[in-house]
Protein backbone atom coordinates (compact mmCIF):
# COMPACT_ATOMS: atom_id res chain seq x y z
CA UNK A 1 0.00 0.00 0.00
CA UNK A 2 1.53 3.38 -0.78
CA UNK A 3 1.05 5.44 2.28
CA UNK A 4 2.60 8.47 0.94
CA UNK A 5 0.79 11.43 -0.25
CA UNK A 6 1.81 13.42 -3.25
CA UNK A 7 2.12 17.14 -2.58
CA UNK A 8 -0.94 19.36 -2.43
CA UNK A 9 -3.56 16.92 -2.20
CA UNK A 10 -4.70 18.54 1.54
CA UNK A 11 -6.58 20.75 -1.00
CA UNK A 12 -9.28 18.01 -1.65
CA UNK A 13 -10.61 18.28 1.54
CA UNK A 14 -12.63 21.49 2.18
CA UNK A 15 -12.25 22.95 5.57
CA UNK A 16 -14.98 25.40 4.94
CA UNK A 17 -17.35 23.00 5.88
CA UNK A 18 -16.14 22.78 9.73
CA UNK A 19 -17.33 26.41 10.59
CA UNK A 20 -19.94 27.76 12.74
CA UNK A 21 -19.82 31.24 12.33
CA UNK A 22 -18.96 32.73 8.83
CA UNK A 23 -16.70 36.21 8.52
CA UNK A 24 -18.72 39.02 6.77
CA UNK A 25 -16.75 42.45 5.55
CA UNK A 26 -18.66 45.45 5.20
CA UNK A 27 -16.77 47.06 2.37
CA UNK A 28 -18.21 50.56 3.23
CA UNK A 29 -16.10 50.76 6.73
CA UNK A 30 -13.22 48.53 5.19
CA UNK A 31 -9.96 50.88 4.89
CA UNK A 32 -7.94 48.26 2.88
CA UNK A 33 -4.92 48.22 5.87
CA UNK A 34 -4.67 44.28 4.94
CA UNK A 35 -4.76 43.31 8.29
CA UNK A 36 -6.98 40.60 7.94
CA UNK A 37 -5.33 38.78 5.37
CA UNK A 38 -1.85 39.32 7.39
CA UNK A 39 -3.32 37.42 10.57
CA UNK A 40 -5.31 34.34 9.04
CA UNK A 41 -3.43 31.23 9.74
CA UNK A 42 -5.50 29.62 6.58
CA UNK A 43 -4.43 32.13 4.24
CA UNK A 44 -8.08 32.64 2.95
CA UNK A 45 -7.97 36.16 2.67
CA UNK A 46 -6.41 37.95 -0.58
CA UNK A 47 -6.05 41.50 -1.11
CA UNK A 48 -6.70 42.35 -4.34
CA UNK A 49 -7.12 46.07 -6.37
CA UNK A 50 -10.03 47.64 -6.81
CA UNK A 51 -10.37 51.29 -8.33
CA UNK A 52 -6.91 52.22 -6.90
CA UNK A 53 -8.07 50.93 -3.22
CA UNK A 54 -7.38 47.43 -1.62
CA UNK A 55 -9.88 45.03 -0.87
CA UNK A 56 -9.98 41.85 1.39
CA UNK A 57 -11.81 38.39 -0.12
CA UNK A 58 -11.77 35.57 1.70
CA UNK A 59 -12.00 32.25 0.42
CA UNK A 60 -15.53 30.37 2.01
CA UNK A 61 -14.12 26.74 0.65
CA UNK A 62 -11.50 27.09 3.54
CA UNK A 63 -12.46 29.35 5.99
CA UNK A 64 -12.81 27.51 9.68
CA UNK A 65 -14.55 30.73 10.95
CA UNK A 66 -12.02 31.28 13.82
CA UNK A 67 -12.50 35.25 13.89
CA UNK A 68 -9.37 36.22 14.28
CA UNK A 69 -9.42 39.03 10.93
CA UNK A 70 -13.08 39.96 13.08
CA UNK A 71 -10.87 40.29 16.09
CA UNK A 72 -7.72 42.13 14.40
CA UNK A 73 -9.74 44.10 12.21
CA UNK A 74 -9.40 47.94 13.59
CA UNK A 75 -12.11 49.55 12.41
CA UNK A 76 -14.24 46.68 13.28
CA UNK A 77 -15.09 46.11 9.39
CA UNK A 78 -15.85 42.27 9.81
CA UNK A 79 -18.73 40.65 11.71
CA UNK A 80 -18.46 37.14 12.71
CA UNK A 81 -22.67 36.00 11.47
CA UNK A 82 -24.11 32.57 12.45
CA UNK A 83 -23.89 30.66 9.46
CA UNK A 84 -26.84 28.59 8.61
CA UNK A 85 -26.43 25.45 6.64
CA UNK B 1 40.05 -8.79 9.84
CA UNK B 2 42.26 -10.30 12.30
CA UNK B 3 40.17 -11.39 15.45
CA UNK B 4 40.41 -8.47 17.86
CA UNK B 5 39.73 -8.21 21.94
CA UNK B 6 37.14 -5.01 21.98
CA UNK B 7 34.70 -4.21 24.27
CA UNK B 8 31.22 -4.52 23.44
CA UNK B 9 30.69 -0.63 22.49
CA UNK B 10 33.76 -1.31 20.33
CA UNK B 11 32.99 -4.45 17.86
CA UNK B 12 29.40 -2.55 17.31
CA UNK B 13 31.26 0.80 16.51
CA UNK B 14 33.28 -0.39 14.42
CA UNK B 15 31.05 -2.65 12.59
CA UNK B 16 28.32 0.74 11.77
CA UNK B 17 31.29 2.55 10.63
CA UNK B 18 32.04 -0.53 8.35
CA UNK B 19 28.10 -0.89 7.14
CA UNK B 20 28.19 2.70 6.12
CA UNK B 21 25.30 4.42 6.84
CA UNK B 22 25.12 8.49 5.87
CA UNK B 23 23.61 9.84 8.35
CA UNK B 24 24.05 9.00 12.47
CA UNK B 25 22.61 10.86 15.00
CA UNK B 26 22.35 9.82 18.56
CA UNK B 27 22.18 11.62 22.32
CA UNK B 28 24.92 9.88 24.92
CA UNK B 29 23.22 8.07 27.72
CA UNK B 30 25.00 4.78 29.77
CA UNK B 31 25.50 2.45 29.30
CA UNK B 32 25.43 3.40 25.19
CA UNK B 33 27.84 6.48 25.37
CA UNK B 34 30.66 4.37 24.28
CA UNK B 35 29.36 3.33 20.87
CA UNK B 36 28.37 6.82 20.33
CA UNK B 37 31.69 8.21 21.57
CA UNK B 38 33.67 5.94 19.04
CA UNK B 39 31.37 6.99 16.00
CA UNK B 40 31.92 10.10 16.77
CA UNK B 41 35.60 9.96 16.79
CA UNK B 42 36.15 8.12 14.07
CA UNK B 43 34.17 11.45 12.25
CA UNK B 44 36.66 13.61 13.95
CA UNK B 45 39.94 11.66 12.87
CA UNK B 46 38.68 11.71 9.20
CA UNK B 47 38.20 7.64 9.58
CA UNK B 48 34.46 7.87 8.27
CA UNK B 49 32.04 9.46 6.01
CA UNK B 50 28.54 9.55 7.96
CA UNK B 51 27.39 13.17 8.96
CA UNK B 52 27.59 12.87 12.60
CA UNK B 53 24.14 15.33 13.84
CA UNK B 54 24.73 16.67 17.18
CA UNK B 55 20.98 16.39 18.62
CA UNK B 56 19.62 18.16 21.71
CA UNK B 57 17.56 14.60 23.14
CA UNK B 58 16.63 11.13 22.41
CA UNK B 59 13.56 12.55 20.18
CA UNK B 60 15.70 15.00 18.40
CA UNK B 61 18.11 12.13 17.53
CA UNK B 62 14.96 9.92 16.62
CA UNK B 63 13.79 12.61 14.58
CA UNK B 64 16.52 13.62 12.52
CA UNK B 65 16.74 9.56 11.85
CA UNK B 66 13.84 9.57 10.53
CA UNK B 67 13.66 12.73 8.03
CA UNK B 68 17.12 11.56 7.00
CA UNK B 69 15.84 7.93 6.43
CA UNK B 70 13.05 9.78 4.17
CA UNK B 71 15.31 11.31 2.21
CA UNK B 72 17.05 7.38 1.24
CA UNK B 73 19.62 7.72 3.11
CA UNK B 74 20.98 4.86 5.51
CA UNK B 75 21.06 5.84 9.17
CA UNK B 76 22.33 4.75 12.70
CA UNK B 77 20.84 5.77 16.24
CA UNK B 78 21.46 4.11 19.74
CA UNK B 79 20.30 4.70 23.02
CA UNK B 80 19.04 3.56 25.99
CA UNK B 81 16.10 3.33 29.23
CA UNK B 82 14.99 6.85 29.73
CA UNK B 83 16.16 7.74 26.06
CA UNK B 84 14.22 5.29 24.21
CA UNK B 85 11.08 6.35 25.95
CA UNK B 86 12.03 9.95 25.25
CA UNK B 87 11.70 8.83 21.81
CA UNK B 88 8.96 7.02 21.85
CA UNK B 89 5.99 8.67 19.30
CA UNK B 90 8.87 8.85 16.74
CA UNK B 91 9.79 5.12 17.09
CA UNK B 92 5.99 4.57 16.34
CA UNK B 93 6.35 7.35 13.41
CA UNK B 94 9.27 5.39 11.70
CA UNK B 95 7.28 2.15 11.98
CA UNK B 96 4.20 3.28 10.30
CA UNK B 97 6.05 5.42 8.04
CA UNK B 98 7.74 2.23 6.85
CA UNK B 99 11.47 3.36 7.33
CA UNK B 100 14.50 1.25 7.48
CA UNK B 101 15.84 2.64 10.58
CA UNK B 102 18.36 0.67 12.63
CA UNK B 103 18.99 1.68 16.36
CA UNK B 104 20.48 0.26 19.27
CA UNK B 105 19.25 -0.23 22.35
CA UNK B 106 22.36 -0.80 25.37
CA UNK B 107 19.41 -2.16 27.31
CA UNK B 108 19.62 -0.03 30.92
CA UNK B 109 16.49 -0.50 33.65
CA UNK B 110 14.09 2.72 33.96
CA UNK B 111 13.69 5.25 36.54
CA UNK B 112 11.89 5.76 39.30
CA UNK B 113 13.82 4.67 41.25
CA UNK B 114 16.54 5.62 39.08
CA UNK B 115 18.91 2.93 37.65
CA UNK B 116 21.74 2.66 34.81
CA UNK B 117 22.33 -0.86 35.26
CA UNK B 118 20.91 -3.63 33.08
CA UNK B 119 17.35 -5.08 32.77
CA UNK B 120 14.97 -5.27 29.54
CA UNK B 121 12.30 -3.00 30.67
CA UNK B 122 13.37 -0.18 28.43
CA UNK B 123 13.13 -1.85 24.97
CA UNK B 124 9.84 -3.84 26.25
CA UNK B 125 8.11 -0.78 26.63
CA UNK B 126 8.16 -0.23 22.91
CA UNK B 127 7.63 -3.76 21.78
CA UNK B 128 4.12 -2.52 20.22
CA UNK B 129 5.76 0.29 18.07
CA UNK B 130 6.10 -1.96 15.14
CA UNK B 131 9.82 -2.77 14.83
CA UNK B 132 11.99 -5.77 14.48
CA UNK B 133 13.50 -6.95 17.64
CA UNK B 134 17.07 -8.84 18.20
CA UNK B 135 18.57 -9.45 21.38
CA UNK B 136 22.36 -10.58 21.14
CA UNK B 137 23.55 -13.13 23.44
CA UNK B 138 27.35 -11.61 22.93
CA UNK B 139 29.82 -9.76 21.10
CA UNK B 140 29.89 -11.96 18.11
CA UNK B 141 26.17 -12.14 17.94
CA UNK B 142 25.42 -7.92 18.47
CA UNK B 143 27.51 -7.81 15.56
CA UNK B 144 26.17 -10.70 13.44
CA UNK B 145 22.43 -8.97 14.53
CA UNK B 146 23.26 -5.22 12.99
CA UNK B 147 23.98 -6.93 10.02
CA UNK B 148 20.75 -8.55 9.71
CA UNK B 149 19.15 -5.65 10.67
CA UNK B 150 20.10 -3.65 7.68
CA UNK B 151 19.50 -6.01 5.52
CA UNK B 152 15.87 -7.38 7.05
CA UNK B 153 14.92 -3.14 6.97
CA UNK B 154 16.39 -2.00 4.04
CA UNK B 155 14.55 -4.91 1.76
CA UNK B 156 11.33 -4.66 3.85
CA UNK B 157 10.82 -1.09 4.71
CA UNK B 158 10.67 -1.79 8.61
CA UNK B 159 12.83 -0.40 11.13
CA UNK B 160 14.69 -2.89 13.41
CA UNK B 161 16.41 -2.64 16.66
CA UNK B 162 19.42 -5.07 17.87
CA UNK B 163 19.01 -4.83 21.65
CA UNK B 164 22.40 -5.83 23.78
CA UNK B 165 22.30 -5.78 27.71
CA UNK B 166 23.59 -2.84 28.87
CA UNK B 167 27.52 -2.82 30.64
CA UNK B 168 27.33 -6.73 30.13
CA UNK B 169 27.83 -6.65 26.87
CA UNK B 170 29.42 -2.75 26.15
CA UNK B 171 31.35 -2.60 28.86
CA UNK B 172 32.73 -5.78 28.36
CA UNK B 173 35.81 -7.42 26.37
CA UNK B 174 35.34 -10.58 23.82
CA UNK B 175 37.33 -11.70 21.69
CA UNK B 176 35.21 -11.16 17.91
CA UNK B 177 35.76 -10.55 14.26
CA UNK B 178 34.48 -7.39 12.70
CA UNK B 179 33.68 -7.77 8.97
CA UNK B 180 35.58 -4.84 6.76
CA UNK B 181 33.58 -2.95 4.65
CA UNK B 182 33.63 -5.23 1.73
CA UNK B 183 32.63 -8.16 3.16
CA UNK B 184 29.87 -6.94 4.12
CA UNK B 185 29.18 -5.60 0.97
CA UNK B 186 28.86 -9.10 -0.44
CA UNK B 187 25.84 -9.45 2.10
CA UNK B 188 24.61 -5.89 2.06
CA UNK B 189 24.35 -3.75 -1.19
CA UNK B 190 24.10 -0.13 -1.23
CA UNK B 191 20.32 0.69 0.38
CA UNK B 192 18.28 1.97 -2.84
CA UNK B 193 15.05 3.40 -1.73
CA UNK B 194 11.70 2.25 -3.62
CA UNK B 195 10.83 5.27 -6.38
CA UNK B 196 8.15 7.72 -5.37
CA UNK B 197 8.57 6.32 -1.85
CA UNK B 198 11.12 9.27 -0.58
CA UNK B 199 11.38 12.63 -0.31
CA UNK B 200 12.64 13.64 -3.69
CA UNK B 201 12.75 17.44 -5.21
CA UNK B 202 11.77 15.43 -8.64
CA UNK B 203 9.19 13.50 -7.26
CA UNK B 204 7.66 15.38 -4.26
CA UNK B 205 5.62 13.63 -1.55
CA UNK B 206 4.55 13.61 1.77
CA UNK B 207 5.44 11.05 4.71
CA UNK B 208 2.97 10.14 7.25
CA UNK B 209 -0.51 12.23 7.10
CA UNK B 210 -3.47 12.19 8.20
CA UNK B 211 -5.60 9.18 7.58
CA UNK B 212 -9.34 8.52 8.32
CA UNK B 213 -11.07 5.86 10.09
CA UNK B 214 -12.05 4.67 6.25
CA UNK B 215 -7.94 3.82 5.86
CA UNK B 216 -6.54 3.79 8.99
CA UNK B 217 -7.42 0.34 10.09
CA UNK B 218 -5.92 -1.35 6.94
CA UNK B 219 -2.62 0.80 6.58
CA UNK B 220 -1.61 -0.75 10.36
CA UNK B 221 -2.85 -4.33 9.76
CA UNK B 222 -0.61 -4.12 6.50
CA UNK B 223 2.33 -2.93 8.92
CA UNK B 224 1.29 -6.13 11.42
CA UNK B 225 1.30 -8.66 7.76
CA UNK B 226 4.72 -7.07 6.83
CA UNK B 227 5.98 -7.77 10.33
CA UNK B 228 4.80 -10.89 10.59
CA UNK B 229 6.38 -12.46 7.66
CA UNK B 230 10.03 -10.77 7.90
CA UNK B 231 10.35 -13.97 10.42
CA UNK B 232 11.00 -16.14 7.07
CA UNK B 233 13.45 -13.46 5.53
CA UNK B 234 15.20 -13.25 8.96
CA UNK B 235 16.03 -17.45 8.50
CA UNK B 236 17.04 -17.01 5.02
CA UNK B 237 19.34 -13.94 5.19
CA UNK B 238 21.23 -15.94 8.26
CA UNK B 239 21.77 -18.41 6.01
CA UNK B 240 23.14 -16.15 4.02
CA UNK B 241 24.83 -14.59 5.94
CA UNK B 242 26.86 -17.22 7.29
CA UNK B 243 27.58 -17.96 3.54
CA UNK B 244 28.78 -14.78 2.53
CA UNK B 245 30.41 -13.49 5.53
CA UNK B 246 31.22 -16.71 7.98
CA UNK B 247 33.63 -14.37 9.86
CA UNK B 248 30.94 -12.41 11.12
CA UNK B 249 28.32 -15.29 13.29
CA UNK B 250 29.26 -16.94 15.88
CA UNK B 251 30.58 -20.38 15.71
CA UNK B 252 28.05 -22.72 17.14
CA UNK B 253 30.85 -24.18 19.60
CA UNK B 254 28.06 -25.65 21.82
CA UNK B 255 26.63 -27.57 18.98
CA UNK B 256 23.08 -26.05 19.45
CA UNK B 257 20.40 -28.56 17.89
CA UNK B 258 18.26 -25.65 16.65
CA UNK B 259 20.07 -22.19 15.19
CA UNK B 260 18.36 -20.25 13.19
CA UNK B 261 18.19 -15.99 12.59
CA UNK B 262 15.14 -16.45 15.01
CA UNK B 263 15.94 -18.96 17.67
CA UNK B 264 18.57 -21.49 19.23
CA UNK B 265 18.00 -24.15 21.15
CA UNK B 266 20.92 -25.75 22.98
CA UNK B 267 20.19 -29.41 24.95
CA UNK B 268 19.50 -32.68 24.99
CA UNK B 269 16.94 -33.97 21.95
CA UNK B 270 13.55 -34.48 23.69
CA UNK B 271 14.10 -32.54 27.06
CA UNK B 272 11.27 -32.76 30.09
CA UNK B 273 12.29 -28.94 31.28
CA UNK B 274 12.82 -26.08 28.80
CA UNK B 275 14.01 -22.77 30.25
CA UNK B 276 13.53 -19.58 28.15
CA UNK B 277 15.49 -16.59 27.71
CA UNK B 278 17.25 -13.51 25.95
CA UNK B 279 20.47 -12.03 25.67
CA UNK B 280 23.38 -12.36 27.68
CA UNK B 281 21.94 -14.00 30.82
CA UNK B 282 21.73 -17.44 27.79
CA UNK B 283 25.50 -17.59 28.45
CA UNK B 284 24.99 -18.05 32.26
CA UNK B 285 21.92 -20.26 31.93
CA UNK B 286 23.59 -22.72 29.28
CA UNK B 287 26.62 -23.03 31.98
CA UNK B 288 24.35 -24.07 34.42
CA UNK B 289 22.01 -26.66 32.21
CA UNK B 290 25.30 -28.41 31.51
CA UNK B 291 26.18 -28.86 35.06
CA UNK B 292 22.30 -29.64 35.91
CA UNK B 293 22.61 -32.85 32.73
CA UNK B 294 25.85 -33.80 33.91
CA UNK B 295 25.14 -33.76 37.78
CA UNK B 296 21.71 -35.45 37.73
CA UNK B 297 21.33 -38.48 35.75
CA UNK B 298 17.84 -38.35 35.11
CA UNK B 299 18.05 -34.31 34.61
CA UNK B 300 16.93 -33.24 31.15
CA UNK B 301 17.36 -29.35 30.54
CA UNK B 302 17.63 -27.25 27.57
CA UNK B 303 17.60 -23.47 26.99
CA UNK B 304 15.54 -21.82 24.09
CA UNK B 305 17.28 -18.84 23.29
CA UNK B 306 15.04 -16.00 21.30
CA UNK B 307 17.30 -14.23 19.18
CA UNK B 308 13.75 -12.12 17.59
CA UNK B 309 11.56 -10.86 19.96
CA UNK B 310 9.55 -9.26 17.60
CA UNK B 311 8.11 -10.46 15.34
CA UNK B 312 7.40 -13.73 17.96
CA UNK B 313 8.87 -16.78 16.31
CA UNK B 314 5.56 -18.10 17.39
CA UNK B 315 6.08 -20.98 14.98
CA UNK B 316 10.13 -22.13 15.63
CA UNK B 317 9.13 -21.73 19.93
CA UNK B 318 6.12 -24.26 19.47
CA UNK B 319 8.78 -27.13 17.62
CA UNK B 320 10.81 -27.21 20.52
CA UNK B 321 8.17 -26.71 23.39
CA UNK B 322 5.60 -29.41 21.82
CA UNK B 323 6.42 -32.39 23.65
CA UNK B 324 8.33 -30.16 26.66
CA UNK B 325 6.85 -31.35 30.53
CA UNK B 326 8.39 -27.74 32.18
CA UNK B 327 8.87 -24.79 30.71
CA UNK B 328 10.64 -21.81 32.52
CA UNK B 329 10.40 -18.48 30.78
CA UNK B 330 13.08 -16.50 32.90
CA UNK B 331 13.04 -12.71 31.87
CA UNK B 332 14.46 -9.11 32.69
CA UNK B 333 11.45 -7.41 33.33
CA UNK B 334 7.77 -7.14 34.17
CA UNK B 335 4.43 -6.00 32.87
CA UNK B 336 3.39 -4.01 35.83
CA UNK B 337 -0.28 -4.55 36.69
CA UNK B 338 -0.45 -8.07 34.79
CA UNK B 339 0.72 -11.12 36.40
CA UNK B 340 3.36 -11.48 33.86
CA UNK B 341 6.43 -10.36 32.02
CA UNK B 342 6.43 -9.39 28.71
CA UNK B 343 8.15 -12.24 27.44
CA UNK B 344 5.64 -14.72 29.69
CA UNK B 345 2.61 -12.81 28.17
CA UNK B 346 3.91 -13.54 24.72
CA UNK B 347 4.84 -17.27 25.35
CA UNK B 348 1.54 -18.13 27.08
CA UNK B 349 -0.56 -16.11 24.71
CA UNK B 350 1.14 -17.93 21.63
CA UNK B 351 1.10 -21.89 23.31
CA UNK B 352 -2.33 -21.48 24.33
CA UNK B 353 -3.82 -24.74 23.97
CA UNK B 354 -1.25 -26.00 21.80
CA UNK B 355 1.16 -27.32 24.35
CA UNK B 356 0.57 -29.62 27.66
CA UNK B 357 3.68 -28.10 29.33
CA UNK B 358 3.33 -26.01 32.55
CA UNK B 359 4.66 -22.32 31.59
CA UNK B 360 6.03 -20.28 35.00
CA UNK B 361 7.19 -17.07 34.73
CA UNK B 362 10.33 -16.06 36.43
CA UNK B 363 11.41 -12.16 37.03
CA UNK B 364 14.91 -11.96 37.53
CA UNK B 365 17.95 -8.91 37.17
CA UNK B 366 16.04 -5.70 37.31
CA UNK B 367 18.01 -3.15 37.71
CA UNK B 368 21.42 -4.94 37.08
CA UNK B 369 20.92 -7.58 39.40
CA UNK B 370 23.43 -9.84 39.43
CA UNK B 371 22.01 -13.55 38.24
CA UNK B 372 24.58 -16.38 39.75
CA UNK B 373 24.10 -19.92 38.40
CA UNK B 374 22.67 -20.26 41.61
CA UNK B 375 19.63 -18.20 40.90
CA UNK B 376 19.21 -20.96 37.99
CA UNK B 377 19.50 -23.82 39.60
CA UNK B 378 16.73 -23.25 41.97
CA UNK B 379 14.69 -21.87 38.86
CA UNK B 380 15.28 -25.45 37.14
CA UNK B 381 13.73 -26.97 41.19
CA UNK B 382 11.28 -24.87 41.23
CA UNK B 383 9.39 -25.05 37.87
CA UNK B 384 8.80 -29.16 38.93
CA UNK B 385 7.20 -28.03 41.99
CA UNK B 386 3.21 -27.58 42.25
CA UNK B 387 1.79 -24.17 41.22
CA UNK B 388 2.38 -21.73 38.23
CA UNK B 389 2.72 -18.34 39.87
CA UNK B 390 4.75 -15.82 38.71
CA UNK B 391 7.99 -15.60 40.55
CA UNK B 392 10.80 -12.51 41.47
CA UNK B 393 14.33 -14.38 41.55
CA UNK B 394 16.74 -11.84 43.24
CA UNK B 395 18.73 -14.57 45.03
Amino acid sequence: MDITSKPGSTIKNKTGGWRTYKPVTDYDKCIGCGICAKVCPESCVAMYDENGKKRPKTDYSYCKGCGLCAAECPVKAIEMKLEEK
Amino acid sequence: MPRQILEGSQAIAQTINNIKPAVISAYPITPQTHIVEDLAKFKADGKASYEYVRAESEFAAASIVEGSSATGMRVYTATSSQGILLMTEVLFNIAGSRLPVVLTCANRGVSAPITIWNDHQDSMTVRDAGWIMFFAENHQEAIEQHLLAYKIAEAEGLPAMVNIDGFVLTHTYEGVEVPTRSQIKKFLPDYKPKKGQFLDPQNPVSFGSFATPAHYMEIREELHQALQKTQEKIKKEYGNLKLLVPNAVKENERKSLVNNGLVEYYGPKNPKTVLIAMGSLVGTIKDAVDYENKKFLNSSVGILKIKVFRPFPEKEIFNILKKVKYIAVIEKAISLGSANGPLGLDLKASMQGKIKGKIQNFIVGLGGRDITKNMIHKIIADIKKAGDKTKFIGK
